[in-house]
């Protein structure tokens, strides 16, 4: 019997589980795929809004302001890259203008820093701004950040602290017992008091095995994005056009690890599995860029990719109790700002809900403080040569573009939620997240992979429970 | 105490050997070879098919026996061959960062850098194929390495994109291992292969190559489940409508090599943007004094002889320079005219005192070409040259005379010669 059972280990579950890893309390997380923050939190913008954009009086508004303030001290305890590059918002012609007054209305009285700049100002500071952009408003305190890497991170901490995370467990259905709920996935079964229940896009899905009174429907929309070699310096801090009914445009933003992603599109669609790029979408995001960036450094792709946003018919988030399901929270309809809300979308779940259930008693053991991985590229000569004289496998390079030594991947799998495919590698490490995209190094991971894991070089997953990479040993 | 080398060479391939070999050869003796692989041989290594050496050796060796060659003579020769070691950084001032488990992080410094440090693939995200991101997917160097090196079938109903030669001998390499390779596709109206191997990897084996077509758009949410190929128009543009679906477990890419650069940026060599490499004088010298390069980390090759051949020269174009650092004779530009992609190297010295080979290649296929070298617009040479293309690398030869004396520039054009 569980206290709480998380479903869902994005960046909302992921945070709930470290926010309450530190209470007397017995909580597991469900999670269908093989890694955590596989789903939207693996696709999106990485952005931490500083919460001048949503309108007064939202979830949305009062979420993101407090997230966005919680995130530096979450970085720092858990070892997790932040950047504070600031943002802008260009306007093209004198409405746009007028809409970056109210914007900078709201973030006054917000108490977010902003400024207004002209728009050759603005070009003095980022080169690559269009010569239509013909006003700024400037927000010195929105910040990038990993956000996968934040949501391991939790999870990692949490896990020390005695959450228990089930992987590969899609929750399939749910039974109503006297002492709260039954959640099945497949064969197994896990029982809880309460369930939080964090599962992004299929939150709708999981609602509806205990509910009658879902008052919201899923509608899932794509955004896709180019991914810029991070030899080209294109901006510097994150470039917004004016937010318009259709949504926040296409933005060129830089990432902690010096690339650039151009992007998203917003486009409704069906399945909200459907995970991949097309041909139109692409062509939107160069054509749209045009409005507020000029020069764009398209001859440099090394990737383009697609996240979901969880939308759905509620603009505004809806953080609640199911009227007929006591003891059963949603968090639905996370779509942006989710990720720069979800520190305190934990912390609200935390005192709104779980906190009415259950007392919340600290216990002295936790440590909510997540020692630094080793990364070798960021050591000085000295600590270099002192870790491999301790072991030799970390001045072993395994890829070349990020130069990540062999022990460094050894160390992500062997973690607490240790990494068990290839791009699960990719996402703690970063072997092949540079120029040559993995072609020479992916490989050698699999092989490392296969060692660590006691499993054949055919059992080694890309990423999800399907994606072998081999197809037979050819003896 | 920092370690001084009269010449460290960076990358033990074909490139860095030949370059070791000449340098000890002649008479240098302090010098190294830096290899981050477990061997020396580089590519060549999960090459086992035969056709290497044609030219060297007029023979037809397989990929590890022509690095053998290498190998061994470097032995014989007591050069160094330093493995599992990897060059991190390269500075302008010819100091090194390397490591390796045995002694950790290291910094040397070096009369004489040789900079021989192979290419990457291409990969999907240079080409954006839209569509999902399943596996099954992989650069064909990649397929070869799992087959040849580890032993694996990376699938078995195969699709290539791209007609590089490393997707044609992994066409023949995998329908030989029980596959069924469905085509090649390419995007250019002519294959960016050796006809040789068209010849004996396509079609000896009924293998079609679809040539101005690409890869539309990629299915399979774990594993690839199929793909769409279309036709392009002049533009290069798909053209709607013209799809056709395969369904097939693995899609191959061989969509292009480009020079390893990493180091070269680093320490602020001037690129050439056509090959991506650095740009050399007749010497084989970047433009950071003492910085040599060769091999495929200069301009990609299609045969390993010419690496050979181009290496020993770089090493004779260090021993040169050493013995002259300073020259202050005119810089001639050598320019890609019409008809002609690159030339190696990019300029050579006003007082060069010996002929120098240039390599080249063209922009498109010819059939019968005229190759025009000119100087101030004027034609200073004109030879005739049958079968053209860019996949095939071509050398003409620049004599100390050719050269302005004034410094100007000389330009290699090649066109189709008029059928009056
Ligand atoms: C294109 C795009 C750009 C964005 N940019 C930003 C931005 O810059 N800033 C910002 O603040 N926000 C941004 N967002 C929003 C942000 O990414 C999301 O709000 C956030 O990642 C949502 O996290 P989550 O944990 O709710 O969902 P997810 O990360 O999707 O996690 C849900 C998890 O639940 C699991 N799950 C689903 N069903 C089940 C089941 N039945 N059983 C078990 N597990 C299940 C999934 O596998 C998944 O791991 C963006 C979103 C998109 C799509
Ligand atoms: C797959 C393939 C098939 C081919 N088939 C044929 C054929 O059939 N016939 C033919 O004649 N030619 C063929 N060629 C062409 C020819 O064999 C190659 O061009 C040639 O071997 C390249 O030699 P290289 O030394 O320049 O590069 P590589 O062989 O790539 O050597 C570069 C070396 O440098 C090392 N290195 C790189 N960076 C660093 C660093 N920072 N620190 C330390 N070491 C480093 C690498 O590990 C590598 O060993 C083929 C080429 C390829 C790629």
């Amino acid at each position: 019997m569980y206290d709480i059972i998380i479903i869902g280990s994005g960046i909302v579950g992921s945070l709930v589980a470290y926010d309450l890893s530190r209470y007397r309390l017995k909580v597991a997380v469900l999670e269908k795929d093989n890694d955590v923050a596989n789903g939207t939190t693996m696709a999106n913008s990485a952005i931490v809004h500083a919460g001048y954009d949503p309108e007064d009086g939202t979830m949305k508004a009062l979420l993101n302001v407090r997230g966005a303030r919680m995130y530096p001290q979450l970085c720092r305890d858990l070892n997790c890259i932040i950047k504070n590059t600031g943002a802008f918002i260009a306007a093209v012609g004198e409405e746009e203008e007028q809409v970056l007054d109210v914007l900078a209305a709201r973030a006054e009285k917000r108490g977010i820093a902003c400024e207004l700049l002209d728009g050759d100002t603005a070009r003095g500071l980022e080169q690559n701004l269009s010569d239509n952009v013909t006003k700024v408003l400037s927000i010195p305190e929105t910040c990038i950040i990993y956000p996968w890497e934040v949501a391991y991170a939790a999870m990692e901490t949490a896990i020390r602290n005695g959450v228990e995370l089930f992987l590969n467990t899609e929750v399939t259905g749910i039974d109503k017992v006297p002492e709260g709920y039954l959640v099945k996935s497949g064969t197994q079964a896990y029982e809880a008091r309460m369930v939080i229940n964090a599962a992004g896009t299929g939150t709708a899905a999981i609602d509806h095995m205990v509910s009658d009174r879902v008052d919201f429907e899923p509608r899932p929309r794509r955004g896709e994005y180019f991914v810029i070699d991070a030899d080209i310096d294109y901006v510097s801090r994150v470039i917004f056009p004016v937010p318009t009914a259709k949504g926040k445009g296409v933005l060129a933003v830089p990432t902690v690890h010096g690339n650039t992603l151009l992007g998203p599109t917003s486009e409704p669609i069906e399945d909200a599995d459907k995970k991949e790029t097309s041909f139109a979408g692409l062509e939107s995001v160069r054509q749209q860029l045009q409005k507020t960036m000029k020069n764009p450094p398209l001859r440099n792709v090394i990737r383009s990719f697609a996240g979901i946003r969880a939308s759905g018919t509620s603009a505004d988030f809806l953080i609640e109790e199911l009227p007929d399901a006591p003891a059963f929270v949603h968090a639905a309809c996370i779509d942006s700002p989710g990720l720069a809300s979800a520190p305190a979308i934990a912390a609200y779940i935390r005192d709104t809900f779980v906190g009415k259930y259950m007392p919340l008693e600290e216990t002295p053991d936790a440590v909510m403080t997540r020692p630094a991985p080793v990364v070798m590229k960021n050591l000085t000569p000295a600590e270099r040569d002192a870790m491999i004289r301790r072991q030799p496998l970390y001045a072993r390079i395994i890829c070349r573009c990020e130069q990540i030594s062999e022990q460094e991947i050894i160390d992500c799998i062997h973690g607490p939620c240790g990494a068990r495919s290839i791009k699960a590698v990719k996402k703690r490490v970063r072997p092949g997240m540079g120029r040559c995209q993995g072609g020479f190094c992916e490989p050698r991971v699999a092989a490392i992979l296969a060692r660590e894991l006691h499993i054949p070089l055919t059992e080694v997953l890309l990423d999800s429970r399907n994606s072998r990479i081999l197809e037979k040993e050819n003896r | 105490m920092m370690k001084h080398y009269d010449a460290v060479i960076i990358g033990g391939g074909s490139a860095g050997l030949a370059a070791a070999v000449t340098l000890k050869q002649n008479g240098l003796e302090n010098i190294i070879v830096l290899e981050k692989d477990g061997e020396a041989g580089g590519i060549l290594q999960q090459c086992i098919h035969n056709g290497f050496g044609l030219q060297t050796f007029n023979e037809q060796l397989s990929g590890p026996a022509y690095a053998e060659r290498f190998i061994r003579q470097a032995e014989e020769l007591n050069v160094p061959v330093l493995c599992n070691t990897m060059v991190t950084h390269m500075h302008a001032d010819r100091t090194i960062e390397y490591v390796n488990p045995e002694e950790g992080y290291q910094t040397v410094t070096a009369d004489v850098i040789v900079l021989a440090v192979g290419c990457y693939e291409r990969s999907r995200g240079a080409v954006e194929i839209p569509g999902d991101r399943p596996a099954g997917v992989y650069t064909a160097g990649q397929a070869q390495r799992y087959l040849n090196i580890d032993g694996y079938m990376v699938g078995r109903k195969v699709f290539i994109l791209g007609s590089g030669d490393i997707g044609l001998i992994m066409a023949r390499r995998m329908t030989l291992e029980g596959a069924k390779v469905y085509g090649v596709a390419e995007l250019m109206p002519y294959s960016n292969g050796l006809p040789r191997n068209i010849k004996q990897c396509l079609e000896d084996f009924d293998i079609p190559l679809y040539l101005s077509h690409t890869v539309t758009h990629i299915y399979g949410r774990d594993r690839l489940e199929g793909i769409d190929v279309s036709a392009v128009d002049e533009n290069l543009k798909p053209i709607p409508g013209s799809e056709v679906h395969y369904d097939v477990d693995t899609l191959l890419l061989s969509i292009g090599l480009i020079p390893e650069n990493h180091l070269a940026d680093e320490a602020g060599i001037r690129m050439n943007p056509r090959t991506r490499g650095p740009v050399v004088d007749e010497n084989y010298m970047t433009s950071v004094p003492g910085i040599f390069a060769c091999g495929n980390g200069l301009h990609v090759h299609d045969l390993v002889d010419f690496v050979t051949l181009e290496s020993s020269r770089a090493a004779e174009g260090a021993l040169r320079w050493l013995k002259k650092p300073q020259n202050d004779s005119a810089d001639i530009l050598l320019q890609a005219g019409e008809g002609v992609s690159y030339i190696v190297p990019g300029h050579v010295h006003a007082d060069m005192a010996q002929p120098c080979e240039l390599f080249f290649r063209v922009t498109a296929q010819f059939d019968t070409a005229e190759v025009l070298l000119k100087k101030d617009g004027e034609v200073i040479r004109r030879t005739v040259r049958r079968k053209l293309m860019p996949s095939v690398m071509e050398r003409l030869k620049l004599n100390p005379a050719d050269l302005p004396a004034d410094g100007s520039s000389l330009t290699v054009e090649v066109r189709e010669r008029n059928t009056k």
